[in-house]
């Protein structure tokens, strides 16, 4: 069996799933059938200042549905946590007090004054939590009263908020990040040069999930009106993989730690993360989508993978996929391949040809000798790989890289060597290949 | 038909209930959208399957009613009786991924329900031709041929020998398929477009010639059936409890009561097509002990599908292969029993065993087949090709005014669905032939 005892920023957990500062963090009642379930640290629900906030007594989520009405995006309204704190932090000593294997961080969210952020966060020091995260990712109502989001978008507010907090507190500081912004580098250069322990990302994205064409009101509807809220949920899941890539792999952030959050909802999700440079993950839609025991899928699959690669322990995956994710100028442009239909596997149902006739390269068959037949033509295949995405049979479409011969589209010999855009004769401003 | 609920409510109940709104948002979305789709080439109607289902899975089934209806009008009655399992179904590609369609027939009669519940005929009529088209027969194909007629612009009116509308959809069809008045409420939605009129209980060869026709109306199109049922020539034949599956199957459709119909407790079925079978599973379900269905060929040669016989199987019916009947012995003038000979197939020909075994029967149903009725067309003015009409590929007969369409015609395949289909293409040809004739 792999060990999967994690160690982020110096906060220890059994397994390197938390629950993410959301709804299943909101309190000790929830909390506690967290951990009962397996789930090896949580991040406690933002708290504020009293008096406390308040919620719309309506419609807080809005949902995203595949054809088959499967969950795929799920959009919030809710803001940080509506009960007092004295509430909050009497139940998170307890709670850390009787589950004292497991990860107890505490999301925190004051308006942007040093004296607010040291106050709460004395406040935090006292109950015992393992560490803080300062929330600077909601995109929706605290945005509007200078927190969370509108201070995630401006470097120069993280880099300060988070030097306040390393002055005052010896926890580690874990600052998460808003995707709401061009380039997730910067906040996280930020983070860094604040002092953070770490970074975690990604926190929801600005969103509208949908309109009632017969109100027109945007979803959800507050009697008639909608405000955009924050979406997350498998959807969410590339747009945060790239950003943890990108903090992974800048010369700057490279060795930040990274906890991972967007979309994760099966072992599988977890491990392309960690994988990326996350050193641990967050979960809070699939919980919300099925209830806390699917962490018991996310540990045994991940054990079973583990086991099967040959990986002893966490720190044997994170960042494994880090150095192969580079530039788009220095993809191997020698590198040719050509899909490939299984026959025996194809069920005839005619999609790799229509797309490929309607939006592609005209590089599958439909009829052949009168015969309803996919196949590929390589004459025309240019490898784009259109086929394989819309197929709805599993590994009936592979792309076969072609290593020898000609490449009969371009009419080239294949040629073994690498070689990258940035010399490519086609380049203005190609440098020497030397 | 108040006495019929309790005992036999399997009589009137639906073979396969409707799918729920969620049902069909399920099953929509298992239908892949296939290119150039196979379900589409099997469909003799063939109507764009993976555009309805899209529709339906968009929440937008009315729309996918409608383009079922495009192709068939009579979408609603083949979503009830079509064999999908030998037809679109069988040519699902899901069938290859898991050896289990998607559910075309269900789903069309969710969109086709939903459409027709809506109220509102989807077609309009095209500005007046000042044309007459006569449609003999108003069974699907005259029913898809009028409407089809109609909506550009022709006058229909339509004979037909019954005093209800429908032909076999509202007597020669088991009455699980179509339950709750389906056939009657279906030409009522047909007749909403306009421009048709009904003329029942007249009947071709008696009543009208086909001559008067010829003079009365710009064109004619020809859907009688086959209204004469294959006679067993065979010894004790006339007896009382000998009986035409296809009148048997009538009476029952038509009955105010089915307690009043004596099934008796043991019934013999000789055939093995679609009658047949609901012939049989209907006298089961009428209360009759014993069924047996026997047929002189091999499972495979019935011309009911598989999933009908499972359907009799399940219903407690018995099937026997291989074997004729050579006589039927009766008391007094009351059938008693049926005799057959096991036979066997010998260079591709059926031959007598000589071995012998005898049913016990209180009824006996004949349903080997039916034939166009005498007397109906007149072979001097159409060409008849195996005792059926024939006709070109756009069901035009040997007449440059007489079209036909259905049972009737040659070369057809006894499906209502062909049936729709031989009306619409009639009804284009006659519309091209009348507006050259402008």
């Amino acid at each position: 069996m792999a060990d999967l005892n994690s160690s982020f920023a110096g906060i220890k957990s059994p397994n390197p799933f938390w629950l993410a500062s959301a709804p299943p963090t909101d309190k000790a009642y929830n909390v506690v059938r967290a951990f009962e379930a397996g789930w090896g640290g949580v991040v406690w629900k933002t708290l504020g200042e009293d008096p406390n906030v308040v919620n719309v007594n309506g419609p807080r989520y809005g949902a995203v549905y595949s054809a088959d009405r499967r969950l795929i995006g799920l959009n919030n309204i809710e803001l940080i946590t509506d009960r007092p704190l004295q509430i909050n932090l009497d139940e998170i000593k307890q709670v850390k007090r009787d589950w004292p294997d497991r990860a107890m961080v505490v999301s925190l969210m004051v308006p942007c004054e040093e004296k607010n952020w040291k106050d709460i966060l004395r406040k935090v020091e006292d109950t015992g939590a393992d560490g803080v995260e300062l929330n600077f990712g909601c995109p929706h109502g605290m945005s509007e009263r200078g927190m969370g989001a509108s201070v995630g978008q401006v470097p120069e507010y993280i880099e300060m908020v988070t030097r306040w907090c390393k002055e005052v507190s010896s926890l580690p500081v874990i600052v998460k990040l808003t995707p709401n912004i061009t380039d997730i580098r910067y906040p996280a250069r930020a983070a860094l040069a604040g002092g953070a322990d770490a970074v975690s990302l990604i926190n929801t994205v600005s969103s509208i999930v949908s309109v009632n064409l017969d109100t027109m009101s945007p979803e959800p509807s507050i009697d008639g009106k909608g405000s955009h809220g924050g979406y997350c949920g498998p959807a969410v899941k590339p747009i945060a993989l790239n950003m943890v890539a990108e903090i992974a792999r800048d010369s700057d952030t490279k060795n930040l730690p990274i906890s991972g959050i967007g979309g994760i909802t099966t072992w599988r999700d977890a491990a392309e993360f960690m994988a990326l440079g996350a050193g641990n993950v967050q979960v809070c839609t699939a919980a919300m989508t099925y209830g806390f025991r699917v962490v018991e899928e996310m540990i045994t699959g991940l054990n079973a993978w583990m086991d099967e690669k040959g990986h002893a322990n966490i720190d044997s995956i994170v960042g494994k996929a880090t150095p192969n994710v580079t530039d788009w100028q220095y993809l191997n442009l020698n590198y040719v391949t050509k899909a490939r239909i299984d026959q025996d596997a194809c069920i005839k149902c005619g999609r790799c040809h229509v797309v490929c006739e309607d939006t592609s390269h005209q590089a599958i068959t439909h009829i052949v000798n009168g015969e309803r037949h996919f196949e590929v033509i390589d004459e025309e295949c240019v490898g784009c790989n259109l086929c394989v995405s819309v197929c709805p049979v599993q590994d009936c479409i592979t792309m076969e890289e072609i290593t020898s011969g000609m490449d009969v589209r371009t009419n080239s010999p294949i040629n073994p060597d690498y070689a990258n855009w940035t010399t490519h004769a086609n380049n203005p401003m190609a440098k020497d290949a030397t | 038909m108040a006495q019929n609920s309790a005992l036999f409510s399997e009589l009137m109940s639906d073979l396969h209930p409707p799918l729920s709104g969620h049902e069909a948002g399920v099953e929509s979305d298992r239908c892949y959208f296939c290119y150039d789709a196979p379900c589409v080439t099997a469909c003799p109607t063939g109507i764009d399957v993976p555009l309805f289902i899209r529709q339906i899975q968009t929440n937008n089934p009315a729309g996918a009613g409608k383009t079922i209806f495009d192709e068939n009008i009579l979408g609603g009655m083949c979503a009830r009786v079509c064999p999908t399992e030998t037809l679109c179904e069988q040519a699902c590609v899901r069938n290859s991924a898991e050896h289990k369609p998607v559910k075309i027939g269900a789903l069309q009669r969710f969109a086709t329900d939903t459409l027709m519940g809506n109220g509102s005929h989807p077609y309009q009529r095209a500005a007046e031709s000042g044309k007459k088209v006569v449609v003999v027969g108003a069974g699907p194909a005259g029913l898809a041929c009028a409407h089809r007629l109609a909506m550009h612009g022709h006058n229909v009116d339509i004979l037909d020998a019954n005093s209800k509308p429908g032909g076999l959809n509202e007597y020669g069809i088991a009455s699980y398929k179509t339950p709750d008045n389906f056939a009657q409420r279906e030409v009522e939605f047909i007749l909403d477009i306009g421009g048709i009129d009904i003329k029942n209980e007249i009947q071709l060869g008696q009543q009208v010639q086909l001559g008067e026709l010829l003079e009365q109306y710009d064109a004619v199109f020809i859907a009688v059936g086959l209204k004469d049922a294959n006679q067993v020539s065979l010894e004790g034949a006339s007896l009382e409890g000998v009986e035409d599956a296809v009148n048997f199957i009538a009476n029952l459709r038509q009955t105010e009561d089915y307690s009043a119909l004596d099934i008796g407790r043991r019934v013999v079925v000789i055939g093995g097509g679609m009658t047949a079978i609901d012939a049989a599973v209907q006298a089961k379900l009428l209360g009759a002990d014993d069924v047996t269905l026997v047929y002189r060929r091999d499972k495979e040669s019935m011309n009911a599908s598989l999933f009908e016989q499972d359907l009799a199987q399940t219903n407690g019916v018995k099937i026997i292969h291989h074997a004729a009947p050579v006589k039927f012995i009766g008391e007094q003038n009351d059938l008693a029993e049926v005799e057959f000979e096991y036979t066997r197939q010998v260079d591709g020909k059926l031959q007598g065993t000589g071995e012998k075994f005898t049913l016990p029967a209180d009824h006996a149903f004949n349903a080997i087949g039916q034939v166009l009725q005498k007397g109906v067309v007149d072979a001097d003015l159409i060409t008849l090709k195996n005792s059926r009409i024939a006709v070109n590929e756009e069901r035009q007969t040997s007449h440059q005014k007489i079209w036909a369409g259905g049972d009737c015609i040659a070369g057809g395949d006894d499906l209502t669905v062909s049936a729709v289909q031989d009306g619409k293409l009639a009804a284009e040809s006659i519309h091209r032939y009348l507006s050259s004739k402008n």
